[in-house]
C-alpha cells in the first residue's frame, strides 16, 4: 500500500515538473498567436492573429536580416569551432607527451576566465583590427573552447591505435587519417559538439551587444530584447519574436538530443 | 643502428604533426582568453578615457568598496548563488535518481519534457519570465481570477519579488541541465547495487543519500563548479528581466561592468577592476570546492 502511494507521489511530482518546464513555452507558442489584448486577458488557446502579430513585428523590427546574421554566425562558428577543436582534441590524445599534456593543463584553465574579465581588452583588440559589425569578430572569442577541446580528446582516446597503425602502413598522411578514419568514426561525437557549439553561438548576447553595433549586423537575441525597450508592450508580435528565436535551438535539440546526452556523458567520464 | 634512426625521426615527425594539429586551437586561446586577462589587469591599474589613460595605482579597487551600486550586485550575485544553486541542484539531484528507476513508465518523456528549457535562448526565457510577471502578465491575471489579489502585483517593480523571480527563472532554465549530468553519472553506476539495496530493505530516502548522492560526488562537484561559475557571471536575465531594477535592486556584476563600459561614459579601468574581483572569487571559490569536495573522500 505504502509503495502505491509512494509510486503515486512520484508520478504526480514527474508531471507537476513537466508541465511547469513546458508551460512557459507554451504559453509563448500560444501568444504568438493572439490578440495582445487577448494575452493579458490570460488566453490559453491558440488564436488566429499569427498573420497579423508578424506583419506587425515586421514593421518594428528587421527580423530577416537579424535572422540571417544569427545563422550565419552560428553556422560558421560552429564548423570553425568542430574543426579547430577535434584537431586539437586528437592532436594532444594520439600525440600526447608530457609537455603536449602540460599545454592542455593551462587549456584547461581558461574554462576558469570569465568572459567579463576579457571583454573590454577584447573590445578594443577588435576595434583596432576593424573587426566589430563582423562575423569574423562574432565567431573568434568563441571558435576554440577548452571543453570541446576536453570533449574531442577523450573521444579519440576511445580511438583504436591499431587502426593509426594500419593506416600508417598503407601509406595514408597522419591528416589523412584524422580526416578518413577518425572523424566518420567519431560521428557522435561530433553531434554532440555541434548541438552544444550551435546552440552557445545562437544564443551568446553579450559578446554580439559589445560588438555589433551597426543594426544591421545584429542578432535574434538581441533584437528581441530591443523590443522590449518601448513604453508598451504588443504581446502578441513579443512572443511571435521570441517563438522565432526559439524555434531554431529547439529544431537542434530535438534532431540531436541522443547524441547531446552521449557527448555529455563522455565528457563527464 | 639504421634501423633505430630511421624510428627517431619517425617520431619526432610525428612529435611535429601532433604540435601543428593543436596549435591552431591552442593559440586561439592564448589570444583570446590569456592574452586580454593580463590586458585586463594592466588595464585594472589605470584610468581615464581612450588614449589618456594613466596609472592609478589601487585606486580603482578602493573605489569598488565605496560605490553602492557595486556592492548591491554583489550581494545579488551572492544572493543568487546561495539560494538558487542548492535548490537547482537538489531538485536535478531528486529528479534524475526517480527518472534512473527501470520500473518508471514514460521516462522518456518527462526526461524531454523537463530538459526542454535548455533548448530555449536566454533571452528568450528572460522576455518570456519577465511578461508572465509584469502587472499585467499572466501570473497576475490568475491570481486576480482566483480572488487572491485584487490588482495586479508589480513583481518586478519591487526588490526582493524581482529577486525572487529571477531565482525562479534560473531554477527553470538550468535543473534540467544539470539532471543530464546526474543522468549520465548515475549510468555509471552499476543498478545492481539498487536492486541489493532494495532487498536489504533499504528506503528510497536512505537509498537516495547512502548510494546516489556518495557515488555521483564527482559529478555534483563539476555542476557545483560550473553553476557557481555561471551565476557569478550572470548578465542576460539581469538585463533581460529586470533590467538590473527596480534601481539598481536586481543588477548582478557583469551588468554593471557592461553599463560601466559600454552604456555610460565608458570607465574601462574602473570595469577591468571589477571584472578581476569576478576572475578571483570564481577562482577561490571553484578551489574551496575542489577542496571540499575531496575532503569527503
Amino acid at each position: 500500500m505504502t509503495r502505491k502511494i509512494r509510486n503515486f507521489g512520484m508520478y504526480f511530482f514527474l508531471t507537476v515538473v513537466s508541465l511547469l518546464s513546458v508551460f512557459p513555452l507554451y504559453w509563448m507558442a500560444v501568444a504568438a498567436t493572439n490578440k495582445s489584448v487577448d494575452v493579458i486577458r490570460g488566453t490559453l488557446i491558440p488564436g488566429t492573429y499569427l498573420v497579423e502579430n508578424f506583419k506587425n513585428l515586421l514593421s518594428l523590427a528587421k527580423v530577416g536580416p537579424a535572422m540571417t546574421n544569427s545563422f550565419k554566425y552560428a553556422i560558421v562558428c560552429t564548423l570553425a569551432s568542430l574543426l579547430v577543436c577535434s584537431l586539437a582534441g586528437y592532436g594532444f590524445e594520439i600525440y600526447h607527451d608530457k609537455i603536449k599534456d602540460g599545454v592542455m593543463s593551462i587549456i584547461l584553465l581558461a574554462m576558469m576566465v570569465p568572459f567579463a574579465a576579457t571583454m573590454i581588452p577584447l573590445f578594443q583588440m577588435f576595434s583596432s583590427a576593424h573587426l566589430l559589425n563582423s562575423t569574423l569578430g562574432f565567431i573568434l572569442p568563441s571558435i576554440s573552447t577548452p571543453f570541446l577541446i576536453m570533449m574531442f580528446r577523450q573521444s579519440a582516446r576511445s580511438f583504436p591505435h591499431d587502426i593509426i597503425e594500419a593506416a600508417r602502413i598503407d601509406g595514408l598522411s597522419e591528416i589523412g587519417i584524422f580526416f578518413k578514419m577518425f572523424f566518420p568514426t567519431m560521428r557522435s561525437t561530433y553531434a554532440a559538439a555541434m548541438t552544444i557549439t550551435f546552440m552557445n553561438a545562437w544564443n551568446n548576447y553579450l559578446w554580439p551587444k559589445v560588438i555589433m553595433m551597426d543594426e544591421n549586423s545584429i542578432t535574434m537575441p538581441m533584437l528581441i530584447a530591443n523590443l522590449t525597450e518601448g513604453y508598451t508592450t504588443d504581446y502578441g508580435s513579443l512572443m511571435l519574436g521570441v517563438f522565432l528565436c526559439t524555434i531554431p535551438t529547439v529544431i537542434i535539440f530535438f534532431l540531436l538530443q541522443k547524441s547531446f546526452a552521449e557527448g555529455i556523458t563522455g565528457a563527464v567520464k | 643502428m639504421k634501423e633505430k634512426k630511421k624510428k627517431f625521426t619517425l617520431s619526432q615527425k610525428h612529435n611535429a604533426t601532433g604540435w601543428a594539429f593543436l596549435t591552431p586551437a591552442a593559440l586561439l586561446i592564448v589570444i583570446m582568453s590569456f592574452v586580454p586577462m593580463v590586458k585586463a589587469l594592466i588595464l585594472s591599474f589605470k584610468t581615464g578615457v581612450g588614449a589618456n589613460m594613466k596609472w592609478a595605482g589601487l585606486y580603482n579597487y578602493a573605489r569598488m568598496f565605496q560605490d553602492s551600486v557595486f556592492r548591491q550586485s554583489l550581494f545579488n550575485n551572492f544572493f543568487y548563488l546561495i539560494i538558487q544553486v542548492p535548490i537547482m541542484l537538489v531538485l536535478a539531484l531528486v529528479l534524475a535518481s526517480m527518472l534512473n528507476n527501470k520500473n518508471l513508465r514514460c521516462e522518456g518523456l518527462f526526461r524531454t519534457m523537463i530538459f526542454l528549457p535548455c533548448a530555449t535562448s536566454l533571452v528568450s526565457y528572460a522576455i518570456i519570465f519577465r511578461s508572465l510577471f509584469a502587472v499585467d502578465g499572466f501570473v497576475n491575471t490568475v491570481l486576480i481570477k482566483m480572488g487572491i489579489l485584487n490588482t495586479g502585483y508589480n513583481f518586478l517593480g519591487h526588490p526582493w519579488s524581482a529577486r525572487i523571480i529571477i531565482i525562479i527563472a534560473l531554477v527553470w532554465r538550468w535543473t534540467g541541465y544539470n539532471m543530464v549530468f546526474y543522468l549520465s553519472g548515475l549510468q555509471n553506476i552499476e543498478y545492481s547495487v539498487y536492486e541489493a539495496a532494495k532487498i536489504d530493505g533499504a528506503s528510497p530516502f536512505q537509498t537516495f543519500w547512502k548510494i546516489t548522492v556518495p557515488l555521483l560526488k564527482p559529478t555534483i562537484l563539476l555542476t557545483t563548479i560550473m553553476s557557481t561559475n555561471g551565476t557569478l557571471q550572470l548578465f542576460d536575465e539581469s538585463v533581460n528581466l529586470t533590467n538590473g531594477g527596480p534601481a539598481n535592486a536586481t543588477i548582478t556584476m557583469s551588468h554593471y561592468i557592461y553599463n560601466m563600459s559600454f552604456k555610460y561614459v565608458p570607465n574601462f579601468g574602473y570595469s577591468a577592476a571589477m571584472s578581476y574581483l569576478i576572475l578571483i572569487l570564481v577562482a577561490v571559490l571553484a578551489f574551496v570546492q575542489m577542496k571540499v569536495g575531496d575532503k569527503r573522500d
